[in-house]
């Protein structure tokens, strides 16, 4: 059933003290519905809390109010975590690395490995299973930490700026993968981003957010057909929706600025 | 118009000589050759001023005398006692330091209530001039393998201990994120993640321990006069035979030579995931 929930957040709340306790709102009552199967992409400038979001669905921070409801499952984990800077244990194998999640979950080694190899092919790894990390490229990193994600088998992939520290065009290959490993495993995917065109080009949905507190200033449906190949940039529509999501970003930051700055104009010599 | 031709600076690439096969043979063993030439003029210089009489033989010996004083040691059973009686003390008294350090090490880098309570005697065992306490362990245990031991022990313990907190208390906060994210267990955070991210540590603080636990050995030794390689080299010193002296303080040098290339050792092998390794094989 495609329109139930795989995730319902409500008046989730994230309030820090620091040491003269004054305190900082990162997240101010975000309420947020993912469908199942759904890509949801949270956009923001850094300090909207978007990552603090994705860790308090994943457990790893508690909120200070509301609740998020995660769909239960039968087997393995409601929800999987794809980190900022792949994050894999160096002194482990790729496959190692891979076959991380479910060995935690009580698997035995073996079978953790035999588990993990169809994942090191889906993300596109055939044949480095044996090699350390700081073999592999950025890419291929963040292939792997993608591939120990997926190798839970959760329902909901939660995704942290994964693509934030490779260089442009390997980024935009990324980007066309994701698609189509998303397409091939039939998972719901929360994907945080701080690049309009990632979450355009990725997403059914985009959600668009501001800082101090950060909070959700919008919800734009992205209506462009899948399957989407990398041109799908290049159009008109996909423009379009870049340019209204920069707007809504653009006034944001004109309020917070007491006078508008002119735009300086780089001097021709 | 008056036509000034540009001029150019030409930037060339490297010139490559036809080198003779001994000069490349050379060129790939300059460090082994270099490092052979420096030890073996060295000896030549002390040997060659001995029989010269530049060095005055009385106080420095000579590296031949000192193979002969050597020679004529290892045929005697008090010797071989000597080294089994040091050999013993740096065994025990680093293993059991290690054994213990490790753990603890662990322990109060983990837990943050571990980390409270043992911090002051931690910091208070580390100031503390260790050698200080020969005379009273020698109240508690008399002056045998026992104290020397303890005085090896002392060494090697917080050597070990102090690096070992460190590198637990530097573990990656992203990698942590990693285990609690996955559900990790306690048992499974520690073999997937803080142990082999703290040894590194570990090997650091055993090497430091190598350098502790020779000193304490050699100064138990001095204090007690019992047995010991130590005891032989005070009792040369008395009978005024620097050759015999020497021979006992190589051999507490080759002890740590051999120590330190066997932590180099399973260094590497613990580290075979770090790529400096390979790198530098290959300069």
């Amino acid at each position: 059933m495609t329109t139930e929930l795989a995730l319902s957040a409500r008046g989730v709340h994230m309030e820090y003290r620091d040491r003269s306790q004054a305190s900082l709102v990162a997240i101010d009552n975000v309420d947020l519905d993912v469908k199942d199967g759904e890509f949801v992409s949270l956009l923001g400038p850094s300090g909207c809390g978007k990552s603090t979001f994705l860790k308090i669905v994943n457990g790893l921070l508690k909120a200070t109010a509301g609740e998020i409801k995660l769909r239960s499952v039968k087997a393995g984990r409601e929800d999987a975590m794809v980190f900022q800077d792949s994050a894999l244990f160096p002194w482990y194998s790729v496959l190692d690395n891979v076959a991380y999640g479910l060995v935690c979950a009580g698997v035995s080694r073996k079978e953790a490995r035999k588990r993990a190899e169809p994942m090191i092919d889906l993300v596109g790894l055939q044949g480095f299973g044996g090699k350390y990390p700081y073999q592999l490229s950025g890419g291929m990193q963040q292939r792997a930490n993608l591939a120990r994600a997926l190798t839970v088998d959760a329902a909901i992939l939660l995704m942290d700026e994964p693509f934030a520290a490779l260089d442009a065009q390997t980024r935009e290959v990324m980007q066309s993968e994701l698609l189509r490993i998303w397409n091939a495993a039939k998972k719901t995917v929360v994907f945080v981003t701080h690049q309009i065109d990632e979450a355009v080009y990725l997403s059914d949905r985009v959600i668009v957010m501001a800082a101090r507190p950060g909070r959700i200033l919008a919800d734009i449906t992205i209506d462009l057909p899948r399957p989407r190949q990398l041109d799908v940039k290049r159009t008109p529509e996909f423009a379009t929706y870049e340019a209204d999501i920069w707007a809504l970003i653009a006034s944001q930051q004109q309020q917070r600025v007491p006078a508008p700055v002119q735009a300086v104009r780089p001097v021709v010599v | 118009m008056s036509e000034r031709a540009a001029t150019y600076r030409t930037i060339h690439a490297r010139v490559r000589h036809r080198r003779s096969p001994l000069s490349r043979w050379y060129r790939r063993n300059e460090r082994t050759v270099l490092g052979i030439a420096g030890v073996v003029s060295f000896f030549l210089f002390w040997q060659v001023g001995a029989m010269t009489g530049v060095i005055d033989p009385f106080f420095f010996s000579s590296p031949v005398d000192v193979v002969k004083a050597g020679a004529e040691e290892v045929v005697l059973p008090r010797f071989w006692n000597d080294v089994k009686v040091s050999a013993i003390e740096l065994t025990l008294g680093t293993v059991a330091a290690f054994v213990l350090a490790v753990p603890l090490g662990i322990a109060i880098g983990w837990w943050r209530r571990v980390s409270y309570t043992f911090d002051p005697w931690l910091n208070f065992f580390n100031a503390l001039p260790r050698i200080a306490l020969i005379p009273l362990v020698v109240l508690w245990v008399g002056l045998g393998i026992e104290m020397k031991t303890v005085i090896v022990f002392l060494g090697g313990f917080f050597s070990i201990i102090v690096p070992t907190v460190q590198g637990v208390r530097t573990v990656d906060r992203a990698l942590l994120d990693v285990a609690r994210s996955f559900k990790a267990s306690t048992v499974r955070t520690f073999t997937s993640l803080v142990i082999p991210a703290t040894v590194p540590f570990i090997i650091t603080g055993v090497r430091i321990a190598i350098g502790r636990v020779l000193i304490g050995v050699i100064l138990a030794e001095l204090y007690a006069q019992t047995d010991g390689l130590g005891v032989m080299i005070d009792k040369a010193a008395d009978a005024l035979r620097s050759d015999r002296l020497l021979f006992g303080v190589l051999l507490f040098t080759l002890a740590g030579i051999v120590s330190t290339e066997a932590v180099g050792y399973l260094e590497r092998y613990f580290q075979r995931w770090r790529p400096s390794y390979e790198v530098e094989e290959g300069l």
